[in-house]
């Protein structure tokens, strides 16, 4: 699919998904990751600006994929789950690592991993995943 | 005084897999359908609204209100919606609010979908792009996937059990198979949707609905016009519309969808009607934990008893309140822009008296609620009979 | 080659995927004796990337340990090498994936290195090199290999997954670099050539002319540079292709075998490549002892040897506990099956 090999539509993300900073609005003090474009509680009031989240949390629920999408075939089964960061929003993500340790509050911490290949001649989309700790 | 706005007509073709029919004889096949039940002629139309997810990925043919408007004939205002599995949904809303206006008096609401025209990868795939792409779908999450992370914390929250959600499946099975237009018009058993094959855990496949071909259509038309053509008028007594963040993880609950909560409101203000007064209701089961989500979030029962409520068999025919008379998505079929549509039909069928061996006895209030994604649009409408 | 006798490493880091696969069970798939394998290789298992890891990766999780034994901000570093023969991409540098994943800014010089097993002492060479110029402040080395043997090759008892990545700087070294020697020669001991998938060697070649020869030359080189003598070294880190290799080069060059024993790696995870030498310098700083003296000499096919005279600091105590050490990684693991590694790998073709 078309935009799965687009390079600007990921390249442009690479800061949060290479290493989660997100944002952080100024006026409120929310904390957003992924980044938000706009603070939605303050709107235009609000002042956005990048923090860095440390990269662990705690699992807030969480699946095992069997039928995967079209990229993803040849890693069933996996698990997907959303996380609850320590600093309070919650991230979708693929858990690693140890599976028989998953559980709703299990610890997770941030590791560096391939997301998935646009094929065999398409770029390597790298990103976060969460390590059971 | 606001004005009365009715629906006069309805019109479904068969759900399942139309190998022999494309998507334009899919939709002419239901518009002239729901055309000849209101007893208008293509000349009464004002304007039309198609819903449709994704015939851009589905058949690769984008414009399609205008390719339908021109099958038919007319060159009239025909205008395409879309909220993703909620685009008939809000179709049906969008023709609501255009004779509301009284810029329009007789509008014709179709919904469509052609699914099969693509491997089943490529349409989890667009399905899918009713997620949000840069932060769920890159994850390799599926739809089947974003419910079951919401399933998962509803039994670990409420208790829910595997065996709960099954009789969802089980239930609208049963009712399938009294539908002539479902898709799978057999029942199944707890056991076996239990033993199928696991799609993404805690649901499995027949926790699933299908990738199906179809269209319905509607014609809604102003209550003061519509009598010159009928007078089995069912009423849209409230129509109500909201929508929440794309990704399932901005949201503030995964064990509600907020977006139902909040236009159930809208809906249930407008009609000045209260949850207990519904005496049948199309609901959104894409999966079998929506339809548990949905029965909590609309007010048929408290938050978290949802389970216990379809194990009770409150939501069977013969419970309190038949949810999914027509199978639902689940067993009737579920072509996602038709969908939404396709609940109207079926209220309406329900509320004339014309849901044959389903039919829920003495219905005199319906609701049909429509979902998009995970939960970022929500549409529901009440509809009342008032003879 | 003269260092300004100041500079050295500045933060040390590793990173070892939790899956192994016993050589037990990959004798298994080939009919061949477990036993006779581990004693000849002394190897007991090694360590497997899982499927959503490569060099790009590894070299990542090595480099932010690495990073928080230095202490430093990521935007100081103005030099980051990788050093591997798995690079993701043949035409596109790991080595600014690295630089993007740890937030290093844009003012930096980078560039992927090859040299079989011994880019990853090359890229520490480089950056001794910027750093004791005055030209950066601090320079990343990195070594990182998702090795791969052929499908029944011995090679395949061994080719292991795993990384280290380490800070060169001149102030708060945990551990100086006091000189550095080469030894090279066109010694064509193993190859891959354009688009094959496998490396092939030549067997029996690959030992006395190419491994011995050259971390001989280069240890004689540094000792010559040095005015040391071999039984200077506290511990003595060789690349480790199997675990035998390295003990009979101790053996040839006077060496008690103890002095490899902290960082003897290769029996628990195998040959990592360009991470194997570096991944035992690593395992040999989680225990050092200030003033100790740390000989290493890392191998490349084709051929090469980088020796290093190394004088762990005071700071070693201090930095030791800010990242994970070796062993940790070691007692991280799950077994996995050869079917299971076949998926891993790659191995499984549509």
């Amino acid at each position: 699919m078309s935009h799965r090999s687009s390079v600007p539509l990921a390249w442009r993300r690479f800061e949060a998904r290479y290493r989660l900073v997100g944002n952080r609005c100024l006026t409120c003090g929310t904390i957003y990751f992924p980044p938000k474009a706009i603070c939605p509680k303050c709107r235009r009031k609000g002042k956005l600006e990048k923090y860095q989240l440390k990269g662990e949390g705690k699992i807030h629920t969480y699946t095992i994929i069997h039928a995967a999408p079209s990229g993803f075939e040849k890693r069933v089964p996996y698990c997907i789950a959303i996380i609850e960061l320590d600093e309070g929003p919650k991230v979708l993500g693929e858990v690693v690592g140890d599976l028989t340790l998953l559980d709703i509050g299990a610890r997770v911490r941030a590791v560096f991993r391939k997301i998935y290949e646009d094929g065999e001649d398409g770029i390597i989309h790298y990103g976060l995943k969460w390590e059971l700790v | 005084m606001k004005r009365r706005v009715c629906v006069i007509g309805v019109g479904l073709t068969k759900f399942g897999e139309h190998w022999g029919k494309g998507f334009r004889e899919l939709a002419i096949e239901a518009g002239i359908k729901a055309i000849e039940d209101a007893g208008i002629s293509g000349k009464d139309i004002d304007a039309m609204y198609i819903g449709n997810m994704s015939g851009g990925r589905f058949i690769g043919q984008e414009h399609i209100a205008s390719l339908i408007a021109g099958e038919l004939g007319l060159n009239i205002p025909a205008t395409r919606v879309e909220a993703a599995c909620a685009s008939g949904g809000l179709a049906v809303r969008q023709a609501y609010l255009a004779v509301l206006s009284g810029k329009h008096d007789v509008v014709l609401v179709g919904g469509v979908e052609k699914m099969t025209d693509v491997k089943t990868g490529e349409a989890a795939l667009t399905l899918a792009g009713a997620a949000d792409q840069e932060w769920e779908g890159y994850h390799g999450v599926t739809f089947p996937g974003l419910y079951a992370l919401m399933a998962r914390r509803h039994m670990h929250e409420y208790g829910t059990t595997r065996e709960q959600l099954a009789l969802v499946a089980v239930k609208n099975h049963e009712n399938a198979t009294k539908n002539p237009i479902a898709q799978y018009p057999y029942p199944i058993t707890v056991e076996s949707v239990i033993s199928s094959p696991p799609i993404a855990e805690p649901l499995n496949l027949l926790d699933c609905s299908p990738i199906t071909d179809g269209a319905a259509a509607i014609v809604v038309c102003a209550e003061d016009v519509a009598k010159k053509f009928t007078d089995k008028l069912v009423h849209i007594a409230g129509s109500g519309h909201a929508t929440d963040t794309l990704a399932l993880h901005d949201r503030e609950s995964l064990t509600e969808i907020k977006a139902t909560k909040l236009a159930a409101k809208m809906a249930y203000e407008e009609a000045g009607i209260k949850p207990a007064d519904v005496d049948v209701a199309e609901v959104h089961d894409c999966f079998t934990i929506a339809e548990i989500l949905a029965i909590e979030d609309l007010g048929f029962v408290d938050k978290g008893k949802g389970g216990k409520f379809v194990e009770d068999g409150e939501t069977r025919l013969d419970g309190s309140i038949p949810v999914n008379t027509s199978g639902g998505l689940k067993a009737c079929g579920h072509p996602v822009g038709a969908t939404g549509v396709k609940q109207i039909a079926e209220i309406v069928l329900q509320l004339r008296g014309e849901a044959g061996e389903r039919q829920v006895k003495d219905a005199r209030i319906g609701l049909a609620h429509n979902v998009g994604g995970s939960g970022a649009t929500a549409v529901v409408h009440i509809l009342e009979r008032e003879w | 080659m003269k260092t300004d006798g100041k500079s050295g490493i500045v933060g040390y880091g590793c990173y070892v995927p939790m899956y192994r696969i016993k050589v037990e069970e990959i004798a298994s798939v080939w009919g061949e004796d477990p036993e006779r394998i581990k004693k000849g290789l002394l190897v007991e298992e090694k360590a497997v990337a899982g499927d959503d890891e490569d060099t790009a990766t590894i070299a990542v999780e090595a480099a932010k340990n690495a990073l928080k034994r230095a202490c430093i901000n990521p935007d100081d570093i103005g030099a980051i090498y990788v050093g591997s023969e798995s690079h993701p991409y043949v035409v596109k540098p790991t080595a600014t994936i690295v630089g993007e994943a740890l937030g290093v800014g844009n003012s930096y010089t980078a560039a992927d290195l090859e040299f079989a097993c011994k880019a990853g002492t090359a890229g520490i060479q480089m950056c001794l090199g910027l750093v004791s110029s005055g030209m950066i402040d601090y320079g990343l080395a990195i070594g990182a290999d998702t090795a791969q043997g052929a499908p029944g090759d011995a090679l395949e008892y061994t080719a292991a997954s795993g990384g280290a990545a380490f800070v060169i700087g001149r102030k708060n070294v945990l551990a100086k670099i006091i000189a550095t020697a080469s030894y090279s020669s066109d010694t064509p001991d193993f190859w891959r050539r354009p688009m094959q998938h496998y490396p092939r060697h030549a067997a029996r070649f690959t030992g006395e002319p190419a491994y011995f020869r050259h971390i001989g030359g280069a240890v004689k080189l540094l000792l010559e540079e040095t005015n040391l003598s071999i039984s200077d070294f506290d511990k003595v880190v060789f690349h480790m292709p199997n675990g035998k290799f390295p003990l009979r080069m101790a053996k040839m060059l006077g060496i008690e075998k103890e002095k490899l024993a902290d960082g003897f790696v290769v029996s628990k995870v195998g040959n990592t490549y360009s991470g194997s030498s570096l991944l035992g310098l690593c395992a040999t700083l989680d225990k050092a002892k200030p003033k100790e003296l740390i000989l290493l000499a890392s191998f490349g096919s084709g051929a090469g040897s980088d020796a290093f005279a190394i004088e762990v600091t005071d700071l070693i105590e201090e930095k030791r506990d800010l990242a994970p050490t070796f062993e940790r990684y070691l007692n991280r693991k799950i077994y996995i099956s050869y079917a299971k590694y076949a998926k891993m790998r790659g191995k499984l073709k549509d």
